[in-house]
């Protein structure tokens, strides 16, 4: 089974994180970069699909230079190789082009299974998944908690606000992760160091094939006009419990009308 | 004036209380259309109606009801060629937003999610209000190419009545092979009792590490149930299996803008304080005076959740019952 996981770098979410004065991106350049939590879960779930049914995991990851960091780490704990889909002109991208992008990538390079965490923690807009099968024509079988491959057949658990869906569909296909469905593996010392001959193909954008007029944040389909950093809250009244704590917290929601 | 697409919210019988704050959101920038995917559109059309919806289109059917995502963006995409509307809006819930995200690409649109308001700008554009990196930051961003979607959050605004037609309106699209072949073959619904769910709830008692343990969240439940809230759980709790995975809060569980959130035994980790920060009004129970949760309180109780939980529980069943 040829299985394309997607890793995306993202400011370390301990880090005070912010966007770029000039141009309202997002400030890559002064925080930690690491990789996506939920990006780990996606990897593991494709090692252990790979080693449960034969094939092949590659890392696909669209970032500057920072982002290899990255992808060593997605190598070091087992997959095969990698793809680093890297150029100046795609700075600024929006999740539209991004996926159009990537999905350039994932066309040319074929697949039976494409693998992404279910939201990055920088953008959070968990639509990465859905945006990629529309644009590559194959099933959606996103927010798995649970992922069966049964030949050509995909089931997996759905998880919704209720609880959880079972969705079957067949291969090839998109499916995204929830943190519930694995424990993400260490890499190993011999990880580690297998990791660094493991083959990362670079592209640029004329590599993969797509029109630099289509991406970037010139072209971005959205805009930010204006940011800022949300006024602290005003400090609130803390009362420590001599007995009445519980009671006290009743007449603060009373005066706040909620009982 | 033009339409504007609201995709409804529905358990195939009622609508969810999303909606309402959807449609009067919609009232801004012109007349809305809610669009029932699905059965129940009989049912539900008495609120949609209540909050302002002239038209709703209907797709009804099993591809509709055991589908997923394609099927909804299909309709939407089809609607909004043939309407030329001034948004879609659905709700930002893991399905909405990618209902948005597939829509954005087959109409070839800009996407915003999580938006935690919606005014028109200065051109009477729509901008959307965002937060952002836990809350951090406020962004106000706007979609400069196609018909703007967007997805927002549960609880951004309160819904206000402004009575309209709700007249059915057959959708009339013939969906794809391709949105045919993801199904749903079985729902399975986890307990939460009579509770509102998660995100929708006004408002939400979280429990943390400092529960201790699976039986003592009967104390968060208990809570909980004397203010008609939703139990959320931080994720130290999830983790630790002491309450189900779907109602975490953070960020890589469920975000929250109630009322009003109260977080017992929570610690306050960014993670966390992502999934709850733009609650109205905060209450905080824990031992520990350090905690940073108690930098977003806007009333703490620095004690022994054992000791201030029961009393509190007891004091608004009082109250209540008075």
């Amino acid at each position: 089974m040829n299985i394309v996981v997607l890793v995306k770098q993202v400011p370390d979410t301990w880090a005070e994180r912010t966007l770029r004065p000039d141009d309202s991106t997002l400030d890559r350049a002064s925080v930690d970069g690491v990789i996506n939590e939920l990006d780990e879960y996606a990897i593991e779930e494709g090692l252990r699909l790979a080693e449960a049914h034969g094939g092949e995991v590659t890392i696909l990851t669209m970032g500057p230079e920072k982002a290899s960091e990255s992808i060593r780490k997605a190598l070091s704990m087992g997959a095969d190789k990698a793809i680093h889909l890297i150029d100046d002109g795609l700075a600024g991208s929006d999740g539209l082009q991004t996926s159009a992008a990537l999905a350039a990538v994932l066309g040319r390079t074929g697949f039976d299974l494409v693998i992404a965490g279910a939201e990055s923690t920088d953008a959070r807009m968990g639509v990465m998944a859905a945006m990629l099968a529309e644009r590559l024509g194959v099933p959606q079988v996103s927010l798995a908690s649970k992922v069966e491959v049964d030949g050509s057949q995909l089931t997996i658990h759905r998880q919704t606000d209720y609880g959880y869906d079972t969705v079957a569909a067949s291969l090839p296909a998109v499916i995204s992760v929830v943190e519930k469905i694995n424990e993400p593996r260490y890499p190993s010392f011999k990880g580690i160091m297998a990791a660094k001959k493991k083959p990362v193909e670079t592209l640029s954008l004329a590599d993969a094939g797509i029109d630099p007029g289509q991406v970037g944040l010139a072209a971005a389909a959205t805009e930010v006009i204006s940011f800022a950093k949300r006024p602290p809250r005003q400090a609130g009244t803390i009362v420590k419990d001599e007995g009445d704590g519980g009671a006290r917290a009743a007449e603060f929601l009373a005066t706040q009308k909620f009982i | 004036m033009a339409e504007v697409l609201v995709l409804a919210e529905h358990d195939g019988e009622t609508v969810k209380k999303v909606t309402g704050e959807l449609l009067t959101l919609a009232r801004q920038f012109g007349e809305p259309s809610a669009v029932w995917l699905g059965s129940g559109a009989e049912g539900g059309r008495e609120r949609l109606a209540e909050f302002g919806a002239a038209k709703v289109y209907l797709a009804e059917g099993s591809d509709f009801t055991d589908g997923v995502v394609a099927p909804a963006a299909e309709v939407l995409a089809a609607l909004a060629g043939r309407t030329s509307p001034a948004a879609v809006l659905m709700a930002a819930t893991g399905e909405g937003k990618e209902v948005a995200g597939r829509l954005a690409v087959k109409i070839g649109s800009g996407v915003i999610t999580d938006a935690v308001g919606l005014a028109p700008g200065d051109d009477g554009g729509l901008v959307a209000e965002q937060s952002i990196f836990g809350g951090a930051i406020v962004v106000q961003s706007r979609v400069r190419t196609g018909t703007p979607i967007i997805a927002v959050r549960p609880n951004s605004v309160a819904a206000e009545p402004a009575p309209a037609a709700a007249a059915i309106e057959p959708a009339g699209v013939e969906l794809s092979d391709a949105a045919k072949a993801v199904r749903v073959t079985e729902r399975v619904v986890a307990e939460r009792g009579e509770r509102p769910e998660l995100t929708e709830a006004a408002i939400v008692v979280s429990g943390g590490r400092g529960v201790g343990n699976a039986e003592n969240f009967a104390l968060i439940e208990k809570l909980a149930d004397s203010l008609g809230a939703a139990v959320g759980a931080s994720r130290a709790a999830t983790d630790a299996g002491w309450y189900p995975h779907q109602f975490q809060v953070g960020q890589t569980g469920k975000t929250v803008s109630p009322q009003l959130y109260m977080a017992v035994g929570i610690s306050g980790a960014i993670q966390h304080r992502a999934g709850m920060q733009t609650a109205k009004t905060i209450m905080v129970i824990n031992k520990d005076p350090e905690a940073p949760i108690f930098e977003l309180a806007d009333f703490g109780v620095v004690g022994d959740l054992f000791q201030v939980v029961p009393q509190l529980t007891e004091q608004i069943e009082q109250r209540s019952a008075n």
